[in-house]
């Protein structure tokens, strides 16, 4: 029974899971174009984010049409609701891609710190594998794993206090170069607010699976998968 | 809040009505069992559940109305103010004078609107004036929100009615007599969509002085208008039991049981 609309389910998260994997790869493709100063990349990225943007509309209507026409209740209706607000929180995300070439463009061709260029690649790959597995766990219906998910954050806190350190040095040494600094600073922040994001979206996986919605809060976490035996 | 399928408490006056290890059978056919079920006063709790699980039948016990089905028998307790209707001492009319019902297509009686409502109180032993007794008949239609449309024909029958005003015509006449309980037997299933949502703005006023019970196979209105919900279901022998009773909220988003979850989702049933 119902084979119409399971199939339209089944869609959703198909879609959802489409959109999730190209942000995920537009993270790792604009940081590593602001590493390089490739403002053409950069560009692109920025441009990317209104295509990004319509997905998720769409998807989001297709959702409010599913509630509309199937009247959707328990699993199906907690599906549909956590569809509506992980695609918000993907879109943000990719908000944090587009904020990234906005500032790549801004900064121009010069260089940029060397420890942003050892570490930035680091945090992001941390941020992009974060997703990666709360996409996993969404589509697995792995509230296990959505658990686990959020503790590699530390890891991105840790690198983002470390590398807000070095451009608060940068500033110390060469008071001229504030403005420079500060964008630097607000790539790094949000880079560290991708993976805040992720949180968030493993929050609703678990509101999905186990029905009740609690907010993970810092320290916690249970182990990162990475972890897991 | 309690989890009120699990508490056992003989006469317990939280409780409006109450049933206890409630097993009913018609003839060797055993249609209904082991069913614990509490209601508190003044609140609506929907019964759902597939066709034959025997939310209808579970619903007829609380008024006796079982009884006239000659095969018909009830064991174990329903108690209403810590006595069990089922006692050999209790007349089964005075239990439905105060636990009225309301069934799912309108059957008012042949005769004015004004009688129709008139009528109930009258047998069951009205004693006021004329005055007294129009003051009853137009409180009743107010409260069953349906005065202003028949305020100028109350002479008319209320056959004349349409389907939507008939049934609040019969509402009329189930609080006419000032009933505590009221049972509703998929109350708006034969009218149409509007005439449902006036029906269920009714119910939602008649909460504030009645304690209800409502038989839906309608999932979205038992959503809408109940704040409990009893998830009944029928076993291999054909025998309807209760799977879960929770807060309609708890219910219709997060079910504790599969088989409430494969119902109220639309994949069994």
């Amino acid at each position: 029974m119902r084979q119409h609309f399971d199939q339209e389910l089944q869609r959703l998260v198909d879609e959802v899971l489409r959109l999730g994997s190209e942000v995920e790869e537009h993270i790792t493709k604009m940081t590593d174009a602001f590493i390089s100063r490739d403002l053409i990349t950069s560009q692109r990225m920025i441009e990317a984010d209104k295509a990004i943007n319509e997905r998720r509309i769409q998807i989001g209507l297709d959702c409010l049409t599913l509630v509309a026409t199937q009247q959707p209740m328990a699993r199906d209706m907690r599906l549909i609701g956590s569809v509506l607000e992980i695609v918000g929180e993907l879109e943000r995300i990719h908000d944090y891609v587009k904020g990234m070439g906005k500032i790549s463009l801004n900064l121009g061709e010069g260089p940029i710190l060397p420890s942003l260029d050892q570490y930035l690649p680091e945090m992001a790959e941390i941020g992009r594998e974060m997703l990666y597995q709360a996409l996993k766990a969404f589509a697995n219906r792995d509230i296990d794993l959505a658990k686990r998910v959020p503790a590699m954050d530390d890891e991105v806190d840790a690198l983002f206090n470390q590398l807000y350190a070095d451009i608060v040095d940068y500033v110390k040494s060469e008071p001229e170069q504030i403005h420079r600094a500060n964008q630097l600073e607000w790539a790094l922040h949000n880079l560290e607010r991708t993976a805040d994001r992720t949180i968030n979206i493993c929050e609703w996986v678990i509101y999905m699976v186990a029905g009740v919605y609690t907010e993970m809060n810092m320290g916690e976490y249970e182990a990162p998968p990475n972890k897991v035996a | 809040m309690t989890n009120s399928t699990t508490q056992h408490t003989n006469g317990n006056t939280d409780y409006a009505i109450e049933a206890k290890d409630l097993h009913i059978y018609y003839g060797n056919f055993r249609a209904v069992k082991d069913v614990d079920l509490q209601f508190r006063p003044r609140q609506i709790t929907a019964l759902i559940g597939p066709s034959g699980c025997g939310k209808s039948t579970v619903l007829r016990a609380f008024n006796r109305m079982n009884d006239l089905i000659p095969v018909a028998r009830a064991e174990g307790e329903i108690l209403f103010h810590g006595k069990n209707i089922y006692d050999e001492d209790v007349d089964p009319v005075e239990v439905r004078r105060r636990v009225g019902m309301v069934f799912q297509k309108p059957n008012p009686f042949p005769k004015s609107i004004y009688e129709n409502v008139a009528w109930g109180a009258r047998i069951n032993g009205f004693k006021g004036n004329k005055a007294e007794m129009d003051a009853l008949v137009e409180e009743s239609l107010r409260d069953a929100a349906v005065w202003d449309e028949v305020k100028d024909k109350l002479d008319q029958s209320g056959l004349s009615l349409s389907g939507g005003q008939q049934q609040r015509l019969c509402i009329a006449r189930t609080i006419a007599i000032r009933p505590e309980i009221i049972l509703m037997d998929e109350p708006a299933s034969a009218l149409d969509p509007i005439s449902t949502l006036r029906i269920e703005e009714l119910i939602q006023e008649l909460k504030k002085n009645y304690t209800i019970l409502i038989v839906t196979h309608n999932m979205q209105q038992a959503a809408r208008d109940s704040e409990f919900t009893a998830f009944f279901n029928m076993d291999e022998d054909r025998a309807g039991y209760l799977v879960e009773f929770d807060k309609t909220n708890e219910l219709f988003t997060n079910p504790k049981n599969e088989l409430t979850e494969q119902y109220i989702t639309g994949r069994f049933g």
